[in-house]
């Protein structure tokens, strides 16, 4: 079975002072469909970086990230942005709710972008999905950090991407919503058959992926 | 169309949460207030030109010494405009024991087009048609002098007339010298039975036309080529140096009101759109993660942006209206003038001058807001991407000049406070970042507070340089033009002279300065008077054909009131050269506007006929005059040496008292061949406009200060979201609620005096310049000013500084933390 998430000597380098910095360092792996993949590292290790490279939302010094074959970084900024927009979705640790949305607009907000008519059903259905339909009408700062995280959960799923990236989806949470967030997570994961990206510090979160990669100093280290 | 629904519907959401609400009350009080400026100032303008079309009688006037053109009258017709014609000249009238010189008006029924005549003919009451055949009105000097009462028989020429009316108040009251003797007004079909018009008569016709604003210029450009010798267009501007005077400054006045609100308006919507981005940068960063592309979410922002801009001017346009309408109801001098109601052409110059503010200031940053990096979603650190800050407002600020020059609707004026907007906010900017700087270095108390206010330097520094120029505008609007007004109105105090006497011959000087001794009236200055006509400038013969401006044609036509004098004259002004010493040899001074029309220039030798006799001397020095002063000016004065010898009457200016008006008619008496002229008509129209505009600043005031305010307004709210982290981060290493509101409040201190301080240096300095450069009066800033700038600064920041921060301290420092 061909790979959904390809990647073949990642670089990155950055200027630090006078100084290059390397944060990633020839790092290639492969990732099936409907896998779900934790990226393990302390801080500083260069998983977050190695996720933004994966989704595209930067550019590698060197190697080349393929998304269901397409090879990101051959587009330009909107070209990576389409693809992003046709086969990703996102959840993000500090949960990017725009705050002047209500819970219904924020997981609406995708599928208006791209046009999409039913927008309004589909969100509503995706929100009770993840058992926040008693909260539509709700703006995120009257929510609760675990309620946020449902919702950016629901806005991610309801576009039905073939690949969900998280970043370090249950960092500002306590223990419990955490895992309630991750049981969420990974049973949508199976539902829809989404390809889970997820980098995480957390050992126990991360084996609870099918397959874990493990990041020091800006390489792959087992 | 999705990019319009979905913009629409991003827009009522974030308007729902307040993020549009600084902007658009920026871009709303923009609009309104330009809106109601410009109608405001559409309708006193149309006021003062229907006022001075009034004083003419007409929009336009042609008048000849000699019968005009059937074609002109039929050319006006065709135009569709109204047209009469006048008759004017002197003539003796005779009652039954007295005969005295008047000036006739002989008129067309229809007369006056422009302006109304007021008569008691039993009654007092807006005459509603010109004297019937057999009848004539007169003037009250010209009863009091022959004794005359209504029903009197007068004869004028070989006519005898009865006099039906007084005429109470006349339109084209004492316009030029030619009208100042007692005016007797009678029907034109009476004219030819009167045996006056003669050759050699000296008739002053008239063709008087009203209409169309579009027609009667059109009229007047189709005129101008075709005048004949003699023959002359007329319009307010062409006949009173002192109404002009007036109408333009006046014009200054509400082109600065103006122009304060445009600026006020651009910096507020420059900081609040410059939030409103920053605000924003994490939902671009959202949707660009979700696939919007770098268009789509440009698209979406400028749509929005847009719809909003559409709403605020819209809004803005009605507020507008309604507000100058509440305004000239509100001031009673305003209501009882019944303006006529203003152009669509304001409003619609508010609407674009809005939205030019709006995408001047939005635009560039919106450009930047596309660019953010999708990468912000997992690396909050990431901001706008790297624009020079220059380049971001050089856009917004192009747009401010070009909305200055056209608001200011002067280029001189426009160019002034652009120059000293633009000169000013450089040198308050480094001034302020140095300041900063160099308070945190001082050992004072709060340490803390100044070395914040050292590390945010250049934002701080901005933030001052916007304060300053809204209390700068305020400022310049209320303390620096109250000062500027009661200067202007010192120009013209309440004993300015309001009667000339002309024809005082020199063996009368010394009787006439005894009988104001003996009435109590202060001694009168006499000017020595002698006409001359103007024959060579440099040996070069003059003459009308000379020139191809009508007005210098005129000049060059007509006999100069030359006079001589040791010393400068009062109100007068040597702007280059030099003014001669005691005997001198033969010199020149010219009045400058009269030397540039005639194309004489310092050191040109000019020879004057008087008389038969000519002299010939040097020109030493111009001057400048002020027109307004209504004293005695004389376009040329000589050395005593060159006109002592020639035949002269004296002329002279001087203050009559309203209790003793009765001496002026004494002076006439005991005096015959005297002509005492009746200025106060002219002094009270200068008067009324003065008033008039004074009020109407007073009321654009109020909404430059809610410009101001807005501007405070968006400066604090710009700066809240990093108090509120700066404070949470504070409180969370052990701060007390107490430090921060005195870290803050210092902080705001700071800025507030330093603002206020500018502002007051700003205001006084540009104050200075307008009066100096634009208005030609004195200034020099009063204590006042500074007072009012440094208390002003410290109170507004300090007091909304608390207001908007007040619960920032209070705030539980986690979710402040987690929700930026």
């Amino acid at each position: 079975m061909t790979s959904i998430v390809q990647a073949e000597r990642l670089g990155k380098q950055v200027q630090s002072g006078s100084e290059p910095l390397v944060i990633l360092h020839d790092v290639s792996f492969e990732v099936a469909p409907g896998e779900s993949v934790a990226i393990l590292g302390a801080s500083g290790s260069g998983k977050s970086t190695l996720l933004g490279l994966l989704a595209g939302l930067d550019v590698p010094t060197s190697g080349t990230v393929r998304l269901d074959g397409s090879d990101l970084f051959a587009f330009d900024e909107d070209g990576r942005a389409r693809v992003r927009g046709k086969l990703a979705g996102f959840v993000f640790q500090s949960f990017q709710l725009l705050p002047a949305l209500s819970a219904l607009e924020n997981v609406m907000l995708p599928l208006e972008l791209q046009g999409v008519a039913d927008a309004r059903e589909r969100a509503t259905r995706a929100l009770q999905q993840v058992g926040m339909a008693h909260r539509l009408a709700h703006l995120p700062k009257h929510l609760s950090g675990g309620e946020q995280q449902r919702v950016a959960i629901a806005r991610a799923f309801v576009m039905q991407p073939k690949i969900l990236f998280a970043d370090e989806p249950t960092g500002n949470l306590d223990a419990a919503t955490g895992a309630q967030v991750i049981d969420l997570l990974l049973e949508l994961n199976r539902a829809q058959g989404t390809t889970l990206l997820l980098v995480t510090h957390d050992e126990a979160l991360a084996r609870r992926c099918a397959k874990q990669l493990h990041l020091a100093a800006g390489q792959v280290s087992a | 169309m999705n990019g319009w629904r979905l913009s629409l519907a991003m827009l009522r959401r974030d308007w729902r949460e307040g993020e549009w609400r600084v902007l658009f009350v920026s871009l709303l009080l923009a609009v309104s207030s330009i809106a109601t400026v410009g109608l405001f100032a559409d309708r006193v303008r149309l006021a003062l030109q229907q006022e001075s079309h009034a004083l003419l009688g007409a929009d336009l006037r042609i008048s000849s010494t000699r019968a005009l053109p059937q074609a002109y009258r039929m050319e006006a017709q065709r135009r569709g405009l109204q047209v009469l014609a006048t008759a004017n000249f002197p003539s003796m009238v005779s009652g039954a024991q007295q005969s005295m010189l008047s000036d006739i008006l002989a008129a067309e029924p229809g007369y006056p087009l422009r302006g109304k005549i007021t008569i008691d003919d039993g009654a007092v009451h807006v005459a509603q048609h010109i004297p019937v055949r057999g009848t004539l009105w007169a003037d009250e000097r010209l009863m009091l002098r022959l004794g005359l009462h209504r029903g009197d028989e007068v004869v004028l020429g070989k006519l005898h007339l009865r006099l039906v009316a007084q005429v109470v108040r006349d339109v084209d009251q004492s316009v030029g010298f030619a009208s100042f003797a007692p005016r007797v007004m009678i029907n034109a079909a009476d004219l030819p039975a009167s045996g006056l018009v003669q050759n050699g008569s000296r008739i002053n016709y008239r063709l008087l036309v009203a209409g169309e604003q579009k027609q009667v210029n059109a009229l007047r450009n189709w005129l101008k080529p075709k005048l004949g010798l003699g023959e002359k267009l007329e319009d307010v501007r062409d006949a009173r140096p002192e109404i002009r005077t007036a109408l333009e400054r006046a014009e200054h006045f509400l082109g600065l009101a103006a122009l304060t609100a445009v600026t006020l308006a651009g910096v507020a919507l420059a900081l609040a759109s410059r939030r409103f981005i920053l605000r924003h940068l994490d939902a671009c960063a959202v949707m660009r993660c979700m696939g919007a592309s770098q268009q789509q979410v440009l698209a979406l922002f400028l749509y929005q942006f847009l719809l909003m801009g559409l709403g605020a001017v819209l809004l803005g346009g009605v507020l507008g209206y309604a507000a100058q309408a509440l305004l000239v109801e509100s001031i009673p001098a305003m209501r009882v003038a019944e303006l006529p109601l203003p152009s669509w052409l304001p409003l619609l110059q508010a609407a674009a001058s809005g939205m030019a503010l709006l995408l001047g200031f939005a635009f560039l940053p919106l450009w930047q807001l596309k660019r953010v990096s999708p990468l912000r979603v997992i690396r909050r650190e990431l901001g706008l991407p790297q624009m020079s800050t220059g380049l971001l407002y050089a856009v917004g600020v192009a747009v401010l000049c070009g909305l200055f020059l056209w608001q200011a609707g002067s280029l001189k004026l426009g160019l002034t406070v652009l120059g000293g907007l633009a000169g000013g906010l450089l040198v308050f900017g480094l001034l302020a970042w140095l300041l900063l700087h160099a308070l945190s270095r001082l050992p004072l108390r709060n340490r803390h507070a100044f070395a914040n206010l050292a590390r945010h330097g250049r934002s701080n520094a901005m933030q001052i340089v916007a304060l300053s120029l809204g209390g700068m505008a305020l400022l310049l609007l209320t303390v620096v033009r109250a000062d500027l007004l009661q200067n202007w109105r010192e120009q013209m105090p309440p004993d300015v002279p309001n009667r000339f006497i002309v024809n005082i011959q020199p063996d009368q000087r010394a009787a006439l300065e005894k009988f104001f001794a003996q009435h109590g009236l202060a001694q009168p200055e006499l000017f020595p008077m002698v006409r001359g006509r103007l024959i060579a400038i440099n040996g070069r013969t003059v003459n009308g054909d000379s020139y191809a401006e009508p007005r210098a044609r005129q000049l060059a036509e007509r006999e100069f009131n030359l006079s001589w004098a040791d010393k400068v004259p009062t109100g007068n002004k040597v702007v280059s050269g030099a003014w001669w010493t005691h005997g001198a040899g033969p010199q020149l001074s010219v009045e400058q506007g009269i030397a540039d029309t005639l194309d004489i220039h310092l050191g040109d030798t000019l020879t004057y006929d008087v008389a038969g006799s000519q002299f010939s001397a040097r020109v030493s020095n111009l001057r400048k005059l002020e027109w307004d002063s209504m004293r005695v000016n004389f376009f040329v004065i000589a050395t005593p040496d060159l006109l002592e010898d020639f035949p002269a009457s004296y002329i002279t200016s001087f203050h009559l008292p309203a209790d003793k008006r009765a001496n002026g008619d004494a002076v006439v008496k005991k005096f015959p061949n005297l002509l005492l002229i009746d200025t106060d008509a002219v002094i009270g129209q200068v008067r009324h406009i003065m008033d008039e505009i004074a009020q109407t600043l007073s009321a654009v005031f109020l909404f430059t200060l809610l410009a101001g305010l807005a501007v405070l307004y968006a400066v604090l709210l710009s700066t809240q979201d990093e108090r509120k982290q700066h404070a949470a981060i504070l409180r969370t290493l052990g701060a007390g609620s107490g430090y921060l509101r005195r870290l803050h409040l210092t902080e705001f201190a700071v800025l507030g005096a330093l603002s206020g301080l500018f502002s007051a240096a700003g205001a006084g300095l540009l104050g200075w310049v307008l009066a100096q450069r634009v208005l030609n009066i004195p200034y020099a800033p009063g204590t006042l000013l500074w007072l009012a700038g440094l208390g002003g600064g410290l109170s507004l920041v300090m007091l909304s500084g608390w207001l908007v921060t007040r619960r920032v301290a209070q705030l539980p420092p986690l979710r402040v933390l987690q929700s930026v």
